[in-house]
């Protein structure tokens, strides 16, 4: 066990250096903004004096790295600048906004991962055959396509030809009145079951349902093709010809020892995949008005508010880099072999 | 050095490589299938003001929102301009833009990634741990920000785009290098007195060209499909720019009365972006001999 507990620590020196690097870049970005962040903080109508003094109050007039010191300290304690736009603390709003992304890029995560996993094996061990070929041709297309423009043609088929599914939102308007759902962890589906709101429950699923599969195309054919090469490339590993080499049947080799062992790679390919789902939010929201950290970000850019944008940057990249740090520590826990 | 192996025995080898790689992109459907896509869009590219049947800013207020028709085949926009004509000069912006992000992030990320591979130790830790940092953001996320940063323009939004995506290309030929490093031609330019840089440059980039071309290949249609992100959400191309992404966002207003708006512009994105896509995954078939073997060729 000691070698695990040195790779775990190896692991977290590591991300504390990313970390670090994140908050370098965007210390980096937040202060070659074309404009003057003083004259910014002040307003458009402020005399000389009063940027000065804003400088001053801002420590702009500190040397860099003293600068980036302070930067870090705010960031640290959670003083992440007030937005312009909302006039409350961005930290607040992220907060407030995150659930909302979280719940959306997870749905779409599932439907992805449900369609897009099984395929990649059905193509692996077909390879080469008509179906795999068709995968492969459903893996390329689908990471072809838009994501908001597949978001406007659910919108168009679903909301106004049938009329089957609620247009945007994440809740009807009359069930956000009469029944509206108490905030536990901000994931609407969990916690109209937590507090017994069946009335919401049913109204929140179909409003998930469109933007999730918006925003699963993408990752669909992209864990589909991942699926269908970690799976291709453990078909080819000795002890898989030697099992076929004993004359134990195809679908034992395939669900029994192939498989098993591709889980571990595809953990790696459920993270990237996750990467890309939160990416895709920021555009699927904007169509749905979904109200998450999509929405508030482009309503940010729209509003030219230059903490918001900044800060959204760090808590994408935040949650990417914890999200990679659980899954390798779940892959060496999984696989042995990793420790060494 | 090259001198030293080169015969006509090696020239005509690599005459029958090319013609073995042309005959599997050929052969393959698909691959032949995105070709002849491709190839449309860019002759629509080069020759729009030639073809498209309107001028590319011609409004005409008294046909604003007309459905598709034959006068108007995708039908026109809030300010009546013909979408079709305005989709065919996208397809000039959409290229570009593809073109220069790839073109941006090889430039960059190809000649870092031979470097850290063959100079190895503190040099490549420092670049490696450089690219890990870089690739910690979701990429359209950190473009996003760096396109907010640098005002709102199509050419901002290719450097943001561009700035999140070299260290990719820095991994892959980091990879390739350092194998390569170890292989005997290496080993002999250095013996008859190659300086690193000449063996880095001369010898070790061309050498790493196929899999970047390849990932290259691919990546044109991923550029296409964040160039039109970004600009959908007002970072990139402004109006009256006929940049597809762009149409697609004043389509998005009127999605329940003029569907035609946003859905022509989008249909150019997709099969424009899964073309490249098709012909990168037909080009890795083509230049990879070991999955050449298996199928058979």
């Amino acid at each position: 066990m000691g070698s695990l507990k040195r790779y775990v620590v190896k692991r977290l020196l590591q991300t504390l250096v990313i970390l670090i690097g994140i908050s370098a870049i965007t210390f980096f970005l937040s202060r070659v903004a074309p404009s003057d962040p003083a004259a910014l903080w002040v307003g458009l109508h402020a005399r000389a004096e009063q940027i000065e003094k804003a400088r001053k109050e801002l420590g702009l007039d500190k040397p860099l790295h003293i600068q980036y010191l302070i930067y870090m300290r705010d960031l640290i304690g959670g003083r992440w600048g007030t937005s312009y736009r909302t006039r409350r603390p961005v930290i607040e709003d992220i907060i407030n906004y995150l659930p909302a992304s979280m719940e959306l890029a997870i749905a779409g995560q599932i439907i992805a991962s449900l369609v897009g996993i099984p395929l990649g094996v059905i193509a692996a061990s077909k390879k080469d055959k008509k179906i795999d070929h068709a995968s492969r041709l459903f893996g390329i297309l689908t990471v072809s396509i838009p994501s908001f423009w597949i978001a406007l043609m659910l919108q168009i088929f679903f909301s106004r030809t049938l009329g089957l599914l609620p247009l945007e939102g994440r809740l009807s308007s009359n069930v956000a009145r009469m029944n509206p759902i108490e905030r536990v962890t901000g994931f609407y589906l969990v916690d109209s079951l937590l507090t017994g709101n069946f009335v919401a429950f049913p109204d929140a699923l179909l409003h998930i349902i469109l933007p999730a599969l918006a925003l699963a195309s993408y990752s669909m054919g992209l864990s589909l093709r991942m699926t269908r090469s970690t799976m291709i490339e453990v078909l080819r590993e000795k002890y898989i010809v030697t099992a076929r080499a004993f004359g134990i049947p195809e679908n034992t080799i395939k669900f029994r020892y192939a498989l098993k062992n591709a889980i571990i790679p595809t953990l790696t390919v459920l993270g990237i995949v996750f990467g890309w789902s939160l990416t895709g939010v920021f555009l699927v929201e904007v169509v749905f008005n979904w109200p998450g950290l999509g929405t508030y970000t482009w309503r940010a850019i729209l509003a030219v508010d230059y903490p918001v944008i900044v800060a959204v940057s760090i808590i994408a990249a935040l949650i990417i880099v914890i999200i990679n740090l659980i899954l390798d520590l779940t892959q060496v826990y999984l696989d042995p072999r990793v420790r060494l | 050095m090259t001198t030293l192996f080169k015969g006509s025995g090696e020239k005509e080898a690599r005459f029958r490589e090319i013609r073995l790689i042309m005959y599997q992109i050929t052969r393959n459907p698909l691959t032949l299938t995105s070709l002849i896509i491709l190839g449309a869009v860019v002759f629509m590219a080069i020759f729009a003001p030639w073809i498209s049947p309107y001028p590319v800013y011609g409004y005409n207020l008294e046909e604003k929102y007309e459905p598709p028709s034959l006068e108007h085949p995708f039908g026109t926009d809030y300010l009546g301009r013909d979408i079709l004509s305005r989709v065919m000069f996208g397809a000039r912006l959409s290229l570009l833009a593809g073109v220069a992000i790839v073109v941006i992030s090889v430039a960059i990320g190809w000649p870092l990634g031979v470097i850290a591979g063959y100079r190895g130790g503190i040099i490549e830790d420092v670049i490696m741990r450089i690219t890990d940092m870089f690739l910690a953001f979701p990429s359209l996320v950190l473009a996003l920000v760096i396109a907010f940063l640098l005002g709102p323009s199509l050419i901002n939004s290719m450097i943001a785009i561009s700035v999140t995506w070299w260290p990719w290309y820095t991994r892959l030929a980091r990879a390739d290098t350092a194998s390569l490093k170890q292989r005997a031609f290496v080993e002999a330019s250095r013996a008859v007195g190659l300086s690193d840089l000449g063996i880095m440059f001369r010898h070790i980039l061309p050498n790493t060209v196929a899999p970047i071309i390849v990932q290259a290949t691919m990546d044109l249609g991923t550029a296409i499909l964040a160039e039109a992100g970004l600009s959908f959400l007002g970072l990139g191309a402004q109006a009256p720019e006929p940049e597809w992404g762009l149409m697609i966002s004043g389509g998005r207003s009127v999605i329940l009365s003029a569907w035609w708006y946003a859905t022509f512009p989008g249909i150019f994105i997709f099969i424009t972006a899964a073309a490249f896509n098709l012909l990168g995954d037909g080009l890795r078939e083509a230049l990879d001999p070991r999955l050449r073997r298996i199928r058979g060729a």
